[in-house]
């Protein structure tokens, strides 16, 4: 007896039984009422938790109900796809649940201070018992600090990543792409202990008379050695996705080879490199310790990233969340609710910028 | 314009592995060659070899000569780039640059070597689609992506892109194995439009295709896996399909072979 002979119910497909019962979707639904219901029974019957308690062994009552009726009516291939899919399905829910608790926590809880005196002031002059005061030096902070050091990290790491692509051959390439690695796993505040020790304490004092001096500059040097690694890394893996035949297809029609990567590889790879740099420059906003490190933070306006403290809104976050004030409190939500906002616009903008396809 | 191709005793590696060995054959201006054998016999290699894009792969290189109008095209003060604009190439798969339109894919090779006349572009993008049999199907959609169209479009696309650049010889890796029997034949009458202004080299697989559109075929074979690959036989089309000197060519062409 050949296997397409046997009639196993779910199983085998015969050509006379390629139909299937399904599962109707009320009874699934009960199954899920009664499933809930029995466990809420259990848990308040018991007194052994809460709602929380409900909802899990809900689920897992449910899983169990679901998998024994769909077995019966479905046959046991598509109740176990069944229970998978579930399952899936539950994961991605649970992924989503905590950014979704972080967005509403940050919105509502920002909301209180979203106020032109929060956009338009600084924390000069303001005491514990200031109910204003706001984060305008903090924004000028991350945008010139991180924005310097896309400038710097950007241009490296795009070339950089182009040297391993295409032209790196032998050793020298395996070591390059083995320090990268290596300095992807530099945590922040190495990055800014080095740009403390190397650039705050020996370089800057031959352009200060002298005395070391703090500086949104030198964090962003220390940003720029965050954001290095992970750009070289996002933008190889990119240059590698681009098919060797677009390459071989142009060095055909006698383009040279430089050419060949600026005007075919390069905008070929465009958009994951553009999301590469955008997670380093997200990565780079948000960092708190190089800046409290080496620009020290500062609760007054100071434009010149090249002289001076400078604070910014990770940082204003830190030291607002930890303040005494009771009205510190609301001004982190806000800054928080802030930075977010600007690194999500910052991507989009870029996204809209790098879409591949402008033709269609 | 079309110029002769004379190879002398050329051998290609990949790293220490011998692909083919020892190789001399001679391509008439304005003729279609073909190149027939099984796989991995080094038809390809061969061809890569003429207009020097199998020393692209890391670690490939060559021996022996190779001469397109008595300039020996490996010598050390030769421009790479000259050569290969001299000497186009059609690909297996069709390759069109899919960040440029149809109108962008075509002079791509004109405007990446520096041509900006608008004039001149234009010109040479219709001149080509229209040599490519493709300038009808696309005239009012050039701005639309190149790699929108269908595979033998995008096929005599990329044609259309290797001819806009006036190469002497265009060398094409088996063109048709992607294509259904429409778009092949497509294809043919468009090389035997193109014999008339250039020499053409092609390897293929299919030796009715061979048959149908060469005037000289070269057998390429390998005694086994692992050997470099040979040319066996080397004669005009005629000849090698109703008379083949060599048994082993007699074996492959009637299906007899291994």
């Amino acid at each position: 007896m050949s296997l397409l002979e046997q009639e196993v119910p779910g199983v085998v497909m015969t050509p006379d039984h390629i139909r299937s019962k399904k599962l109707p979707w009320p009874v699934d639904l009960g199954i899920a009422v009664v499933a809930l219901a029995v466990s809420a029974a259990v848990v308040y019957g018991l007194g052994i938790g809460n709602w929380v308690l409900v909802v899990v062994l809900g689920v897992a009552f449910y899983l169990a109900g679901m998998f024994a009726a769909a077995s019966r009516v479905e046959g046991r291939r598509s109740a176990r796809n069944r229970l998978w899919k579930t399952l899936i399905y539950g994961a991605c829910l649970l992924a989503i649940l905590p950014l979704a608790s972080v967005v509403w926590t940050l919105v509502s809880k920002g909301a209180a201070r979203l106020d032109g005196d929060f956009f338009g002031s600084s924390m000069n002059n303001i005491g514990a018992r200031d109910a204003n005061g706001g984060a305008y030096h903090a924004i000028v902070g991350t945008l010139q600090q991180v924005g310097i050091a896309t400038l710097m990290a950007v241009p490296l790491g795009v070339l950089g990543a182009i040297y391993l692509v295409e032209y790196g051959r032998g050793k020298f390439a395996l070591t390059v792409r083995f320090f990268v690695d290596v300095m992807t796993g530099i945590p922040s505040i190495v990055a800014g202990l080095f740009i403390l020790a190397f650039w705050v304490l020996i370089v800057s004092p031959w352009f200060n008379n002298g005395t070391p001096r703090f500086s949104g500059f030198a964090a962003s040097l220390a940003l720029t050695v965050l954001m290095l690694p992970t750009i070289v890394r996002s933008t190889e893996e990119m240059l590698r996705l681009v098919p060797g035949p677009l390459r071989e297809g142009a060095y055909a029609l006698g383009v040279p080879q430089w050419k060949t990567i600026l005007k075919v590889v390069l905008p070929t790879a465009l958009p994951g490199i553009v999301t590469g740099i955008m997670l380093a420059v997200a990565r780079a906003a948000g960092e708190t310790a190089p800046v409290l490190l080496v620009a020290g933070g500062a609760a007054a306006i100071n434009f010149d990233p090249f002289s001076g403290n400078q604070s910014s809104l990770a940082l204003f976050v830190y030291q607002q969340a930890g303040d005494a004030s009771r009205y510190a409190p609301d001004r982190a939500w806000t800054a928080a609710l802030t930075l977010v906002a600007l690194v999500l616009v910052l991507t989009i903008a870029a996204k809209l910028l790098a879409r591949r396809n402008r033709l269609s | 314009m079309a110029k002769r191709i004379e190879a002398s005793n050329v051998s290609s590696y990949y790293g220490s592995f011998k692909a083919i060995d020892n190789i001399s054959m001679t391509v008439e201006p304005k003729t279609i060659t073909a190149l027939i054998g099984p796989s991995g016999c080094g038809k390809s290699t061969f061809l890569r070899s003429i207009n020097r894009m199998h020393e692209v792969l890391p670690n490939a290189r060559i021996e022996g000569r190779l001469t397109i109008d008595d300039q020996n095209i490996y010598d050390s003060d030769v421009d790479v780039t000259a050569v290969r604009r001299m000497i186009g190439m059609v690909f297996q798969r069709p390759n069109p640059f899919p960040t440029m339109s149809i109108y962008e894919n075509v002079v791509a090779g004109l405007k990446l070597n520096g041509v900006r006349k608008k004039s001149l572009l234009d010109d040479a993008a219709e001149k080509s689609l229209k040599s490519a049999n493709l300038w009808d199907e696309v005239k009012d959609r050039l701005a639309r992506p190149g790699a929108g169209l269908s595979g033998g479009q995008q096929q005599r696309l990329c044609i259309a892109r290797t001819i806009a650049v006036e190469p002497q010889v265009v060398l094409m890796d088996e063109p048709c194995s992607a294509l259904d029997p429409i778009s092949t034949l497509a294809i043919e009458d468009l090389m035997f439009k193109l014999k008339d202004r250039f020499t053409i080299i092609i390897v293929t697989h299919n030796m009715q295709q061979a048959a149908r559109v060469s005037d000289k075929t070269g057998f390429f074979s390998i005694d086994k896996t692992g050997e470099p690959g040979r040319l066996i036989e080397y004669d005009d089309t005629q000849k090698i399909f109703s008379n083949p000197a060599e048994k082993k060519t007699e074996d492959y062409i009637t299906g007899r072979f291994g």
